[in-house]
């Protein structure tokens, strides 16, 4: 039997008192790959992150080829020999192949600081080969497709001589040409005994690649097994699996015909394509997609955030044909975006800076300079404050940045809510939350419904959509897949659109 | 589809330096045909090496990402400690040549630590050196004008075999060090690594700080060197020498295609071509007998117009490599 190349032990992290983590055991076999899956915030990449280097875990131990190893930065996990090929890829664009290739590590002349430089090119050729790229190792990588960067960080993993290879999501930026290429790369690896673990979302890839598969949910190991024992079926059920508490609100709203939001054949090449949807009056319509599938990608185009190339946005029968930002506020169209810490608040601003950003010159004038009224601000921040239940400090000086999550989503939401929206857009607002704070945020989305307020809702977490939206819209990358009426969700088989290959 | 006209912007993006240099020559030659007289162009050569040594320090920080706005002040500093001790403890010129790039180096070096060390950002950490810089200096001179004696003067006006002008050798044996260091030494590539990204840098194991560190202390050597030849041609330093040579080494820097984000430009031939583009400007306004009042004018005309050449440049990279979620077959 083959020798353990990386042996996890009851290992377990928490941010924040979030259990991210949770005595999670994992072995890979030396020359064996293993292919991870599990859903968005299963735990995933908080697992790859502590192999990396990037973050240090809070209990449990690793043993790499039988020797301890705890990673203390990023630099430590490259000389223990484990590669990353990530999404994001680590490449250097203004310099060539061969200098990324040995930018940590030129072949030098003897005895002198000097690059040999024909030896570099050389050297440089024969990794090139090994992995199919047939391209001047002087090229710059910044003219690379994302393809060809990607193999040119699996040549630098092979120079290294990387004893463990990991694969995060290595598919998504490749056309149909390309992932064969990759494909037919790992088969070569695998022939050559390397040890590879291959993470992804697309489950027939991890069928094909992997010898076994191991499933995480909520942060626990749930099953692990030879590849045999799986399907593409079986896999899903493992990875969604947890039964629905009851923590949605229920809401007794009927649908007015009446349309707030039309987009209609929106299109951005290489984001979007073809998308046309109503959001009704009093309606929750819910958005799930997997990471990059282009969902918080459509919402910025509709916010004006990012531009577009074909199709029409029209908001509470307006058309809004350029759309910004600003413009768009004035339409009463709300966004509370996916980021609260960067997008969405002023983290060293105090609460009520924070709440009445938007509505300072709208609500607060006195006298004929159109100066601020304090007294009214103050009423009303403190006045949504107090609505929104979100316990702080005195809002005039607690800062934003002293908040927990919930609370600071809070403010976010009643920073919007004091516009008075007739859409709001959600992206991830319950994203790292506790559950209190999250019962308590779709609450609030109830009430604006009831009110008359469309609602965008975007979040990975199906659960989350299916309890609180009318109607479920699928997309899957850039394309809009399946649409689902509340009376017929189905988690497996919205599963099964948001998974549905690409092409 | 319009592959041709991207390589084409490509390749205009990619060679600015040169096409302003052609664009100057030929605009010069119309305007004052005596500016391409040899003796002309030697002098301009002369003039620029020391911007242009001062420029190729530049360059090491501007790759990192950073910039020095100390040099000027650096030059002063360095000059003056040389000049008095020279005068003082009437040490000769060598060893006072020595002296100068070695409070050039520890000026560098103190920029190095808090950038690198205590993670100040630069423009403020160099800001504040360029007015500490000067308050050593005055402390030292007493604000007097240091005169240097005839032996480094000498030098300044001397030729190599009585052929090259010093300060040109000089310039020359700085660019091709810097040329080796960064493009065929390790440091140099990782230079321009961390320049690109940091934290990729880190992540591929690359020593940041000491790259980071090379570059301010190389920067603060090649200033005071710049500063010395500047002495040894003018003959004394007086209380504002170096006032304004940190803009002009960025801008020659600037308009020899090094990025002021960092990791993007070289030293030869842009940044001596963007040396020499500058004195070329400043020297052909005088033989077309322009207006005094105008030359500061028309000089920032330029600087701007390749600067703006430069964020045209990195708008445009970040345009082709933006993160398609899906390639479109």
């Amino acid at each position: 039997m083959a020798e353990c190349a990386l042996k996890i032990r009851d290992i377990s992290k928490s941010f924040f008192g979030i259990q991210a983590l949770r005595e999670v055991n994992l072995d890979v076999r030396e020359g064996q790959t293993l292919g991870l899956i599990g859903e968005n915030g299963a735990g995933k990449s908080t697992l790859m992150n502590i192999l990396g280097g990037v973050i240090a875990l809070d209990g449990g131990a690793i043993r790499l080829f039988g020797d301890k190893y705890y990673p203390a930065c990023p630099a430590d996990a490259t000389r223990a020999g484990i590669a990353f090929i990530h999404q994001e890829l680590n490449l250097f664009g203004n310099l060539s192949i061969a200098d990324n290739l040995f930018i940590d590590r030129f072949p030098q002349f003897r005895r002198s600081p000097l690059i040999d430089k024909r030896s570099t090119y050389n050297q440089a050729d024969v990794l090139l080969s090994s992995v199919d790229l047939r391209l001047p190792p002087q090229t710059p990588v910044e003219l690379l497709t994302p393809g060809e960067k990607q193999l040119v960080e699996i040549a630098k993993a092979m120079r290294r001589e990387s004893r463990i290879i990991i694969f995060d999501e290595p598919t998504t930026s490749l056309t149909a040409a390309e992932r064969s290429r990759l494909f037919a790369i790992i088969k070569k690896l695998q022939d050559q005994g390397q040890t590879i673990i291959y993470i992804s979302h697309t489950l027939e890839d991890v069928l094909r690649v992997s010898d076994t598969i191991a499933v995480l949910r909520d942060g626990c190991l749930v099953s692990a097994g030879p590849r045999d024992e799986y399907s593409v079926n079986k896999m899903i059920s493992d990875m969604v699996g947890r039964k629905i508490e009851q923590m949605y609100p229920t809401r007794d709203t009927c649908l007015e015909a009446k349309p707030l939001l039309e987009v209609q054949s929106l299109t951005q090449p290489g984001i979007v394509r073809d998308i046309t949807f109503q959001l009704h009056k009093k309606e929750v319509l819910g958005i799930f997609g997997l990471m990059g599938s282009g969902r918080s990608e459509l919402v910025r185009i509709i916010f004006g955030l990012d531009p577009f190339s074909a199709g029409k946005i029209r908001l509470n029968t307006v058309n809004i044909p350029k759309p910004s930002p600003a413009l768009n506020i004035r339409h009463a169209l709300a966004f509370v975006t996916e980021n609260r810490r960067e997008e969405g608040l002023l983290m060293e601003a105090s609460v009520m800076e924070n709440l009445n950003l938007l509505t300072l010159g709208k609500c607060s004038k006195l006298g004929p300079m159109g100066l601020i009224d304090r007294m009214k601000t103050t009423k009303c921040t403190q006045q949504m404050s107090k609505q929104l239940n979100i316990k702080s400090g005195p809002i005039q000086k607690h800062q934003a940045k002293n908040l927990s999550g919930g609370n600071q989503q809070k403010v976010v939401l009643g920073k919007w809510l004091l516009t008075d929206p007739v859409v709001l857009i959600l992206d991830e607002p319950t994203r790292g939350i506790d559950v209190g704070a999250k019962v308590e945020i779709y609450r609030i989305i109830n009430q604006l419904a009831e009110k008359g307020t469309g609602i965008l809702y975007i979040s990975s977490e199906l659960d989350e959509l299916m309890g609180m939206c009318d109607r479920i819209l699928v997309m899957s990358n850039g394309r809009l897949k399946a649409e689902f009426q509340r009376d017929d969700y189905d988690q497996e088989a919205i599963l099964q659109a948001a998974f549905s290959a690409s092409n | 589809m319009d592959g041709k006209r991207k390589k084409l912007t490509f390749a205009l993006l990619n060679n600015t330096p040169v096409l302003l240099f052609a664009f100057l020559f030929i605009v010069f030659g119309f305007v004052a045909p005596q500016s391409l007289r040899y003796q002309n162009i030697e002098n301009v050569f002369k003039q620029a090496s020391y911007v242009g040594i001062i420029a190729v320090g530049m360059t090491f920080v501007l790759l990192t990402g950073g910039i020095d706005l100390s040099v000027g002040s650096n030059m002063y500093v360095s000059a003056v400690v040389a000049g008095l001790a020279m005068q003082r403890y009437s040490i000769g010129p060598w060893p006072a040549l020595f002296l100068c790039l070695m409070v050039g180096a520890m000026f560098g070096a103190v920029n190095a630590f808090a950038v690198a060390k205590l993670k100040i950002i630069p423009f403020v950490v160099t800001l504040a050196m360029m007015v500490t810089g000067r308050g050593i200096g005055l402390m030292f001179s007493k604000s007097h004008a240091v005169s240097f004696p005839d032996s480094v003067t000498g030098l300044g006006s001397a030729d190599l075999f009585g052929l090259i002008p010093y300060p040109i050798v000089l310039f020359a044996m700085v660019v091709f060090c810097a040329w080796i260091l960064l493009e065929r030494t390790t440091l140099g590539r990782q230079i321009y690594a961390v320049g690109f990204n940091k934290e990729a840098a880190r992540k591929a194991g690359i020593n940041t700080d000491r790259a980071l560190i090379t570059a301010y202390i190389l920067c603060g050597v090649f200033a005071s060197l710049g500063g010395f030849i500047s002495v040894a041609q003018l003959g004394n330093v007086n209380a504002g020498f170096g006032k304004g040579d940190e803009f002009d080494a960025i801008a020659a820097a600037v308009l020899g295609g090094v990025s002021l984000f960092g990791g993007v430009g070289k030293v030869f031939p842009g940044v001596v071509l963007g040396a020499v583009f500058i004195q070329t400007v400043s020297n052909s306004l005088v033989s077309a007998r322009v207006d005094l009042y105008l030359h500061p004018l028309i000089a920032a005309g330029f600087i701007f117009f390749a600067v703006f050449i430069d964020s045209l440049r990195s708008t445009y990279l970040a345009k082709l490599s933006r993160r398609n979620i899906r390639v479109e077959e």
